[in-house]
């Protein structure tokens, strides 16, 4: 059949030049992702979305959809591969989901109880990261950053700002805002960017808002995140 | 006129570009000594690009500082063959002598001392750089002599050259080290074989690149001429930073006109007329060199315009210098660096033949390879296919080194079985093992050394690192899973996280706390770094770990304590910080478990 691929020998439609997650998507099939946002390039950093097409390991978010591709998306070797990296995500960070504001509305939080992750299962890494809460209107909080880049992407390709950037390399890698100081308050960050509102977890912060909508009633507190129909609107509280 | 400002210079010298941004800010830095916010603030300005842009390319590379370094950089170099040669006392005795910590400037900011990456002097080490130059063969006497002079703040140009003599230690030369070439006859044979003629000799070589991946030359340059796009782009890959791996640092010195004519015929092949060479940050003294034969090539019309004569064959070469950063050898983290950006490999596919620099068509070799394309040349692909084996043709240069009488080069046709070089090195008795291709590559074992090196049995980058009996294959693993946490770029979850969770756990086994438990785990780790990992450093971080426990297992297993878990926390060391608070060092303030 033309323009299609295959998940366990049914027949998937692609528009040509759709990504499998983004076809997956059109379909009505869920593909588990971090670093994606429909808005912007696909990045391909969280290895989430891996998916197995006709025997190899690939990101679903940057291949292109073709004919005659066989998917694999959800058997329990790949979900357990995705527990392992939203493991890893945990432990490379500070990630304290009682004590957050984001809590419901966390896209790792919520991924976390998607597939089953009791524990963080690695040792923790606990690094000292920094908070910038100089700006007026919102906190960065690197503890919680899990280098999804959607930020810098949000203020670079949408705001056309360039406020945010990642600095260092390997686990030394971490978000940089452009300003002569560093701070988000001497930035030309506004609280009206699309890089403010595209954060999956708890890095950026609106300040002000953070119990506005009650724990517990919040997006992901009322539907897990693989019941999802839009997942590029990114909860806020 | 030339701004005295060294950033102004640095910045005017580029015409401005933020494309040699790598480039600008290691002039600047090589001006000052490191990179304070203030020069990275006007490096932004003058460029008129975000300070986050500099910022991220200052933090990336390991050879650019935003903390002030000493007026004298000493880097040891800390590849396996390093330590087997003594680097660890030869850096406990400069810190003693200096009085400095590890990683720290002394107080009168003279000096700096830190460990780095292997320096490709593995043959001749242990290695040092001293400002980003080469000094082999450290032994107490030198580092003695060496503290001496900076001691007397002597200026590196006025250190006897002794002390920076590199050899070229080629043990066995082939059909490559032994023909000598004579300057411009493969651009001539180029030019009479024609563009389309390049191309189909060099299928006809069935030439496989030289860096690792082995794909066939021909095939990329063919691929590379065919993209749509009006300019295209040739790129030598010198990043040679394979631990254990020196032949390209040989190449560069001794042959460079070979690798530059290599490129013109591979530009004048696909139709390109300017080509990068990327050089090493760790071979940044072989610049002057590489830019004078440049120059010397130009004058007599080897490159520029109109190449040998002929009309339309423009080809001409620059040199970008790296900055300590292995993942750059990837071909697409390459392209970034050229570009002025971080070294994060690229997603792929597209690849650089259709969309590489800039976007735009281009061929990356490595610099071997390109060294053969003019062996292609001159004798045509039937005459080069002849050699090697049927999928592997030509010849290879090996970089031997470790555990052996005559360390060196070794240039053998492909299908040479690994015996053959352990005995032509003079490492014939008691040969525990041999690291093929580096880190990341395979630990080959004695019932193992029939096999050959050839793309079909033991593909190789080259590096071939010999481990005699009285070595720990545990130290060898453990080192290279430094390595890795070291090198990872950072992008991919599995390899940024899952190269440091290798090192937790490699250390947890060290300090002999380890159990069977941690094994399990690295296995574990290796295969989702195997299969997730963005790149090729990532898929290969865990093959250190994986063969020194298959093949070395009681090497592991004495270290393991004989339990099946011990807790990761260390409930003595966690007392560490109160008693540092409290002054104390009484029995009362340790946990000891009981006996």
């Amino acid at each position: 059949m033309e323009n299609c691929f295959t998940i366990d020998e049914q027949p998937i439609p692609f528009t040509p030049g759709q990504t499998l997650l983004e076809a997956c998507k059109s379909a009505g099939i869920y593909v588990p992702h971090l670093c994606h946002h429909p808005e912007f390039t696909p990045h391909g950093s969280c290895k989430l979305c891996i998916v197995i097409v006709n025997g190899r390991t690939v990101s679903a978010c940057t291949i292109m959809a073709s004919t005659g591709q066989e998917v694999v998306v959800d058997t329990p070797e790949l979900n357990a591969m995705r527990r392992s990296i939203l493991q890893m995500l945990f432990v490379e960070g500070n990630h304290f989901c009682p004590g957050c504001e984001k809590s419901g509305n966390c896209q790792l939080q919520a991924l976390g109880y998607e597939f089953e992750m009791t524990t963080p299962h690695f040792v923790e890494f606990y690094p000292t990261l920094d908070v910038d809460a100089s700006h007026p209107d919102a906190i960065i909080d690197r503890s919680r950053c899990i280098q999804c880049e959607l930020c810098v992407r949000a203020s670079r390709d949408v705001d056309h700002k360039e406020v945010f950037g990642l600095g260092g390399r390997g686990l030394e890698s971490k978000l940089i805002i452009n300003s002569p100081s560093g701070k988000l308050v001497d930035s030309a960050f506004a609280i009206t960017d699309r890089a403010a509102h595209v954060c999956p977890v708890g890095a950026i912060l609106i300040k002000r808002v953070g119990f506005v909508e009650p724990i517990g009633e919040r997006k992901y507190d009322r539907e897990p995140i693989s019941a999802e129909t839009d997942s590029c609107e990114i909860a806020e509280s | 006129m030339r701004s005295e400002n060294p950033v102004a210079a640095a910045v005017e010298r580029y015409n401005s570009d933020p494309l040699y941004l790598v480039q600008i800010i290691r002039e600047a830095q090589a001006a000052q000594g490191w990179l304070s916010r203030e020069t990275q603030r006007e490096i932004a300005e003058r460029l008129t690009i975000p300070i986050t842009r500099v910022e991220s390319v200052v933090k990336f590379y390991s050879f650019f500082y935003d903390k002030p370094r000493g007026a004298f950089r000493l880097l040891i170099s800390d590849n396996i063959t390093d330590r087997m040669q003594g680097n660890q006392s030869l850096l406990e005795r400069l810190l003693g002598r200096f009085g400095v910590k590890r990683g720290e400037v002394s107080a009168d900011g003279l000096v700096s001392v830190d460990l780095t990456s292997c320096t490709g002097l593995c043959d001749q080490g242990p290695g040092m750089l001293v400002n980003n130059i080469a000094v082999p063969r450290l032994s107490e006497a030198r580092i003695d002599a060496i503290a001496d002079l900076i001691e007397a703040r002597t200026p590196l140009g006025h250190w006897p050259a002794e002390i920076f003599h590199v050899e070229d230690n080629v043990q066995r030369a082939g059909s490559l080290l032994q023909t000598p070439m004579t300057p411009g006859r493969a651009l001539d044979a180029a030019i009479a074989l024609g563009r389309q003629g390049v191309l189909d000799e060099m299928k006809r070589s069935n030439l496989r690149g030289r860096g690792g991946a082995g794909f066939a030359t021909g095939l990329k340059w063919e691929a590379a001429r065919n993209a749509p796009g009006a300019d295209r782009y040739i790129v030598c890959n010198a990043d040679e930073g394979e631990p254990g791996t020196f032949k390209d640092r040989v190449l560069l010195t001794s042959h460079p006109g070979r690798i530059f004519e290599g490129m013109a015929i591979a530009g004048y092949a696909i139709g390109a007329t300017r080509g990068f060479l990327y050089l090493r940050g760790e071979y940044e003294y072989l610049k002057p060199r590489l830019d004078a034969e440049l120059d010397r090539m130009r004058l007599v019309r080897r490159l520029g315009p109109a190449i040998r004569g002929c009309a339309g064959f423009d080809f001409d070469v620059e040199i970008h210098v790296g900055a300590g950063a292995y993942v750059c050898g990837e071909e697409t983290a390459l392209l970034e660096s050229i570009e002025g950006k971080p070294g994060r490999p690229r997603v792929r596919p597209p690849f650089p033949a259709t969309h590489g620099y800039l976007g735009r068509p281009t061929a990356i070799n490595n610099v071997e390879t390109l060294c053969q394309a003019t062996e292609v040349a001159i004798n045509g692909g039937a005459a080069f296919a002849r050699q090697g084996t049927k999928n592997s043709t030509g010849s290879k240069i090996l970089s031997v080194s470790g555990d052996c009488e005559r360390p060196g080069l070794y240039e053998y046709s492909f299908g040479v079985p690994i015996a053959q070089v352990l005995e032509d090195a003079g490492a014939a008795r008691d040969v525990a093992a041999v690291q093929v291709s580096g880190p990341s590559g395979v630990l080959m074992t004695p019932d193992e050394f029939t096999r050959r090196i050839a793309f079909e049995d033991v593909p190789t980058t080259g590096a071939f690192m010999v481990f005699g009996g009285q070595r720990d294959l545990f130290e060898v693993a453990r080192n290279f899973v430094h390595f890795f946490a070291h090198e990872s770029c950072g992008f991919c979850t599995p390899c940024r996280v899952g190269t440091s969770l290798q090192r937790q756990m490699v250390e947890k086994i060290a300090e002999g706390r380890g159990t069977r438990y941690e094994i399990n785990e690295l296995m574990r780790v290796r295969g989702l770094m195997r299969r997730m990992s963005h790149c090729g450093l990532g898929q290969t971080a865990g093959n250190a770990i994986f063969d020194g426990w298959n093949k070395f297992r009681p090497a592991f297993e004495r270290r393991l304590l004989a339990l099946e878990f011990a807790p990761a926390a260390d409930l003595d060391a966690a007392l560490s910080p109160a008693r540092a608070v409290t002054g104390r060092e009484d029995e009362g303030a340790h946990f000891r478990a009981e006996a």
